[in-house]
């Protein structure tokens, strides 16, 4: 069992609260995964350079010194904004020279997203410890993705946390298992899809990203996924431009979706939607198994 | 029961203080009739009720909302999750908007009135208890159904009465396709009587002549050696 949450804000002038009204949603998921939580969010994208979501789950490291070796041996403006273990990094530099870079001097940092519009935290602990910890209420932002973890079939460990992430602002969180994981796994390496974890949804994530990278779009991507993920799942996608949410032919994962003028939000659950303003008159439904819903920023 | 109207705000006191009340001091105290306030989607709400009461719950409803329901006439006035009215046993659980998956699965007795829509596997192995549904239900509804009778108003999803047993099925709109071994046949006088007071119960308008009956073909009652796993 796992919970997910999104939330796509259609009007500008509530970015701001976007944190505000996504952290009650995250904590409504917590009978349902109690034992991490992660959160992804797409704000106003950059004109230029990259944005980075650094962790480093042994704990803060010296963020100054890497920095500095930063400035040092990549040339361009790098400037980083840190709380606790994780920092977003905005820099011109190329981002994956960057990675490469931390995966061979500062292994202790990992790399949790990259693009121009995506910030991503995630780490174990309850939902509630982990919005308080990195300060999920205070971010802006115009949509979000969450999730809250039980494990079922891989260890519980920040890196197994969702959401996973796939090339460039492409998130996506599962409430489901797959069992087909290791065989798309074994289709994609050979392509050179390079995998971090030995989790099932990150299959899933590196599958659908790679179509899109080939050419097809979301919805493409998905009737792809349909032929070739084999399992129970809802999974809900995040990219710079919106939301898109998809249950398994069976619906054996639950979801519900409440949209407003102002609003779509969707959880696994209506207990994380009750609190959102105006949610007694929206329009609230399931979506149907093996059917795609894509929502867009206006 | 002749006592006060008894009224629970889940915002402001828990889901057991309610369930606990309804259990216990309930026989006691002879509500009229029990209201439940911001329900929120919290599951289990009226489980395991056993008394003739009018519980009437304002707002959405969680997992297995009367569940296992004995004598109690429920309302939910909004939509309610997995499994609504799961193993009910006798009483009335009404569900004002649509219910999500499972929803009467393996009741016994009593009635569960969906006036939306209902999900996936609506009244999976139903065990006696009658399901009238206002609107459609989706796929493998009324899988492995033993007992009792399932109304849909609108259409039908995929493998409707697979595996059926002697539950019976009332269909109005399209079905998408019939399961394993149930088959359409004919509406006979006792169908329409019976059909005509289900909807009357659920307050439903249609006119029973509007429905076709699915019931089981019952091939699969008796192993065939030869139909190599084919059916």
């Amino acid at each position: 069992m796992c919970g997910i949450v999104g939330l796509l804000l259609k009007d500008p002038a509530w970015d701001a609260q976007l944190g505000e009204l996504l952290v009650p949603m995250l904590v409504g998921m917590t009978e349902r995964g109690p034992d991490s939580a992660g959160l992804a969010v797409f704000g106003t994208p950059l004109t230029e350079g990259a944005r980075l979501s650094l962790f480093a789950p042994g704990g803060p490291p010296d963020w100054q010194g890497l920095m500095d070796s930063l400035q040092l041996r990549h040339e361009g403006r790098h400037e980083l904004r840190a709380t606790g273990a994780h920092a977003v990094l905005v820099t011109t530099a190329d981002p994956d020279a960057l990675k490469q870079y931390l995966h061979a001097q500062h292994a202790e940092i990992a790399v949790l997203s990259i693009g121009r519009s995506i910030d991503l935290y995630k780490d174990i602990g309850t939902p509630a410890q982990i919005a308080e910890r990195y300060g999920f209420s205070a971010l802006s932002g115009s949509h979000a993705v969450g999730h809250t973890r039980m494990a079922t079939e891989s260890a519980v460990t920040p890196a197994h946390a969702h959401p996973f992430t796939a090339g460039r602002d492409f998130c996506l969180v599962h409430n489901g298992s797959l069992s087909n994981p290791h065989l798309v796994r074994r289709k994609l390496e050979p392509l050179g899809v390079r995998f971090e974890t030995d989790n099932d949804t990150e299959a899933a994530c590196r599958f659908l990203e790679w179509r899109m990278r080939e050419g097809d779009d979301i919805d493409a991507a998905i009737e792809k996924g349909f032929d070739e993920l084999d399992g129970f799942f809802t999974f809900l996608i995040g990219t710079g431009t919106g939301l898109a949410l998809v249950r398994d032919p069976f619906a054996c994962k639950p979801a519900i979706v409440a949209e407003t003028d102002d609003y779509v939000a969707i959880a696994s659950e209506f207990r994380s939607l009750a609190h959102l303003p105006g949610v007694k008159h929206a329009t609230l439904f399931e979506p149907q198994p093996r059917t795609i819903y894509s929502w867009r920023r206006a | 029961m002749n006592g006060p109207v008894r009224e629970f705000d889940l915002a402001r006191s828990s889901l057991r203080e309610l369930n606990l009340y309804l259990h216990r001091d309930l026989a006691r105290e002879q509500p009229a009739a029990v209201r439940v306030f911001n329900p929120d989607g919290a599951h289990s709400i009226a489980c395991g009720v056993d008394a003739a009461v009018d519980i009437d719950v304002l707002g959405h409803a969680g997992y297995y909302v009367g569940g296992m329901n004995k004598h109690a006439r429920i309302t939910v006035h909004g939509n309610a999750s997995t499994g609504a009215a799961e193993n009910m046993m006798s009483g009335l659980v009404r569900i004002k908007g649509f219910a999500s998956t499972s929803a009467g699965a393996s009741a016994h007795g009593g009635c569960l009135v969906i006036e939306g829509d209902a999900s996936l596997r609506c009244g999976i192995s139903l065990k006696g208890a009658d399901i009238v549904v206002g609107g459609s239900v989706g796929s493998f509804s009324a899988f492995m159904a033993q007992a009792g009778r399932l109304v849909i108003c609108g259409d039908a999803g995929d493998a409707l009465g697979d595996s059926l047993y002697e539950a019976v099925i009332y269909v109005r709109g399209a079905v998408k396709s019939l399961g394993a071994d149930a088959r359409i046949e004919d509406m006979l006088p006792a169908d329409f009587d019976a059909l005509g007071t289900l909807l009357e119960t659920a307050g439903l308008a249609p006119s029973p002549r509007e429905f076709r009956k699915v019931a089981s073909a019952r091939s699969l009652y008796h192993w065939n050696a030869d139909a190599n796993q084919e059916y």
